[in-house]
């Protein structure tokens, strides 16, 4: 292979058309020492975590020291990785080619314990135990809408440090929680803090009696509202909550906004996860666009499961009208049958170049990898690697 | 055709992992459902507006509206249900249930600026969840006391995905940290009555792949866990069959005979060049790994005590047209 990439010649539906994207060089992107952190982001059901997984097995195959985050990874890939135990610490996976120095460590992300230890750096034991047991904090640190996300953030945060330190590695590959959107990743660190600076918080905090009488008026009607419908209980469960809360404030916004800075910095590639299907384009056209507005860089979309192009250059059309002449004569005819499914991939596969085609037409620089679908599914090394070599082919 | 095996159901829950089209099949139970004049509601609650894209019409509103006929019988049905959509999102839920239940129409609204009504939906445990299920409870149970209010036959609810739809259902459960006593205890407790009698049914919607089949097999698991009516498994997105298994082991196990399948190109009038046979032989060869891994996790649908239905991989993509397809084909399996 030379190593320019000149555009592979294709036959058939697939080949070039103007404007079609620019394709992905995922090795470059593995090789460059100066990428840090890749992030793979995407809606639920198009493969992040498979494609997470081939890129960082394949980066430390090629030399890198790799860590991949992984969210919610199938039971047999994780046991292939070794992490089916939650316990928030990367560890090596066993079975990587280290013969270009590299390694592989991975880990699943357990999200209460990482706000647990959040919430234990920022306070005092005590403040800490009361924050921990309170009904509230149980509720937010384990579903609270953001929250996963945001945690994924904060243990990337706290790896890339721990690596920026002791130079334990060079490459982050991240896996974003399975989101309704592939856009509440970003927003949650920002949810959670004006949260968390919200004007009820603040009411919250403001003793019952005393200097508050400007806004007293409205906050009668709110409270006793409250009272109505919940008890007095559970409002004074949000108030001791909000309270025990307002003292680690400072320490949560500051780490948001750092987390933040560093998606923003040089080193960090996003890489958007998409299935050859319109909701799962539109979802990521959004993400391309908001990754932009945020001035977040963008590495590239990657196109999962895609129908293989068919070979030759037969038509969708003339494959049934010959398929129907062979079944006319012979009704269980082998050849009839995969006529029919040959004129269904065309079919497919015109579907499939249509929309990136539109995708590539409104974003034109956004470079691209397609990624045929496996017959079967990805669960150890050896489909990782499969899949790695197919991303690299793009 | 028999009575469908749901009849008795009037609230139809439609789960499933991401990326399998639980909403697809949503929506095709729904116009499914809609025939011999019944009326049906199709509800979402996840903020997507998937309906209203796969309908075809502008981003649904707070509010019921008329998007589609259902699909006729073919016993002469004259007229048609409607199938109804409606968006829930958790802010109008609160709105509306504060000012029904507790008539707190002003204070209502100082609960919104005061960013109450905020708390209450991202962070309150479970009050999102209840309140969206709430609403949907709402629609089913309307009665003729209810006067003007739209009344349905059936209801169905493109629920949040399988791995969260017991703790979606299981509202009372979740509220049970935060009310012990009070209004909202004993609506949960009523809401739960309806989800756990035969009057629901979870439907989970899957493909042939180990991931989701797994998923299926342990939300269902988790389903009955928690008391709440298992309803049927919806294979979506199935390969088309018409290689015999015969075939198919013999392309697995020997590859095809190139020299019959290009004598049969010939016949059948295909100019047969070497690419094109090449090409079908290994599409074939990629067909029967396919079929044959589908057919292992098929087997393992097989396993689930749940009756279980077909849908067809469309490839031409899913567009209204594809909706009353895959609707027409849950009808002949007796979904609906």
């Amino acid at each position: 292979m030379a190593a320019a990439r000149p555009a592979r010649p294709r036959v058939g539906p697939l080949a070039a058309r103007p404007g079609a994207a620019p394709s992905l060089d995922v090795d470059a992107l593995l090789d460059d020492r100066t990428t840090g952190i890749i992030v793979c982001c995407g809606s639920g059901g198009v493969g992040k975590t498979t494609t997470s997984a081939a890129l960082a097995l394949r980066a430390a195959e090629r030399g890198r020291k790799v860590v991949v985050l992984t969210i919610d990874p199938a039971r047999r890939l994780a046991q292939a990785m070794g992490i089916q135990q939650l316990d928030n610490t990367p560890r090596p996976v066993t079975g990587v080619d280290a013969a270009a120095g590299g390694s592989l460590d991975a880990m699943m992300l357990d999200m209460k314990r990482t706000f647990d230890e959040v919430v234990e750096s920022q306070a005092s034991p005590e403040k800490a135990q009361q924050i921990l047991e309170n009904p509230f904090y149980i509720a937010l640190s384990s579903s609270f809408a953001g929250t996963q996300e945001y945690m994924a953030m904060e243990k990337l945060g706290q790896i890339h440090a721990d690596a920026q330190r002791d130079g334990s590695y060079d490459l982050i590959v991240v896996d974003t929680p399975p989101s309704r959107s592939a856009l509440d990743f970003l927003d949650a660190p920002e949810r959670l803090s004006s949260f968390l600076d919200g004007r009820f918080i603040r009411l919250m905090l403001t003793p019952a009696k005393g200097p508050a009488r400007l806004m007293s008026a409205g906050f009668g009607i709110v409270t006793n509202a409250l009272t109505k419908v919940l008890g007095g209980q559970v409002l004074r469960d949000v108030q001791t909550f909000v309270a025990a809360l307002d003292t680690v404030f400072g320490g949560f916004r500051a780490r948001a906004q750092k987390t933040y800075a560093l998606l923003q910095a040089d080193g960090t590639a996003f890489l958007v996860v998409a299935a050859p299907e319109p909701d799962a384009l539109r979802e990521a056209a959004y993400f391309v666009e908001r990754l932009g507005e945020d001035r977040m860089p963008l590495a590239g979309l990657v196109v999962n499961r895609a129908s293989p192009a068919p070979r030759g250059r037969l038509s969708a059309d003339e494959a049934m009208a010959a398929a129907a002449r062979l079944r006319k004569r012979n009704p269980t005819s082998l050849t009839a049958g995969l006529l029919r499914l040959h004129a269904d991939r065309v079919r497919t596969t015109e579907r499939e170049a249509t929309l990136r085609d539109r995708f590539a037409a409104a974003h034109p620089h956004v470079a691209t990898a397609v990624v045929p679908a496996l017959p079967t599914d990805v669960h150890d090394l050896k489909g990782l690697r499969r899949v790695g070599a197919l991303l690299a082919k793009g | 055709m028999t009575e469908a095996a749901w009849s008795q159901v009037r609230l139809h829950v439609v789960t499933g992992k991401g990326g399998t089209g639980k909403s697809t099949v949503a929506a095709a139970l729904a116009l499914a459902l809609a025939s011999h004049g019944r009326n049906v509601l199709l509800c979402e609650v996840e903020g997507r507006q998937g309906i209203a894209r796969m309908f075809d019409v502008d981003p649904l509103p707070y509010a019921e509206r008329r998007i589609a006929t259902g699909l006729p019988s073919d016993d002469g049905d004259q007229h048609a249900g409607v199938v109804h959509a409606l968006h829930i999102d958790p802010e109008s839920a609160l709105l509306e249930y504060l000012a029904m239940y507790y008539k707190l129409g002003r204070a209502g609204r100082a609960l919104d600026r005061f960013g109450v009504i905020e708390f209450a939906t991202t962070i309150a445990p479970g009050v999102r969840d209840v309140l969206l299920t709430g609403k949907v409870f709402e629609a089913v149970q309307r009665n003729s006391r209810n006067r003007g209010a739209q009344r349905y036959d059936a209801v169905v609810l493109d629920a949040p995905p399988t791995g969260r739809i017991a703790q979606f259902l299981n509202v009372s459960g979740e509220l049970a940290g935060l009310a012990k006593v009070g209004p909202i205890k004993s609506q949960s407790d009523t809401m739960m009555t309806l989800f756990r009698s035969p009057r629901t049914a979870v439907h989970l919607v899957t493909v042939l792949e180990e991931m989701p089949v797994q998923e299926t097999v342990d939300g269902i698991a988790e389903l009955h866990a928690n008391g709440l009516p298992v309803g049927g498994v919806v294979v979506n997105r199935v390969r088309p069959r018409d290689i015999a298994d015969a075939d198919l082991v013999a392309t697995r196990s020997a590859g095809l005979d190139k020299e019959a399948l290009r004598e049969d190109l010939e016949a059948a009038g295909v100019d047969a060049t070497k690419t094109l046979v090449d090409g079908l032989a290994a599409e074939a060869r990629d067909h029967a790994e396919r079929r044959a891994l589908e057919d292992a996790q098929r087997a393992v649908v097989a396993q689930i005590e749940a009756p279980s239905y077909e849908l067809p991989l469309l490839a031409g993509g899913i567009d209204l047209g594809g909706l009353y397809d895959l609707a027409a084909r849950l009808r002949e399996q007796g979904m609906a």
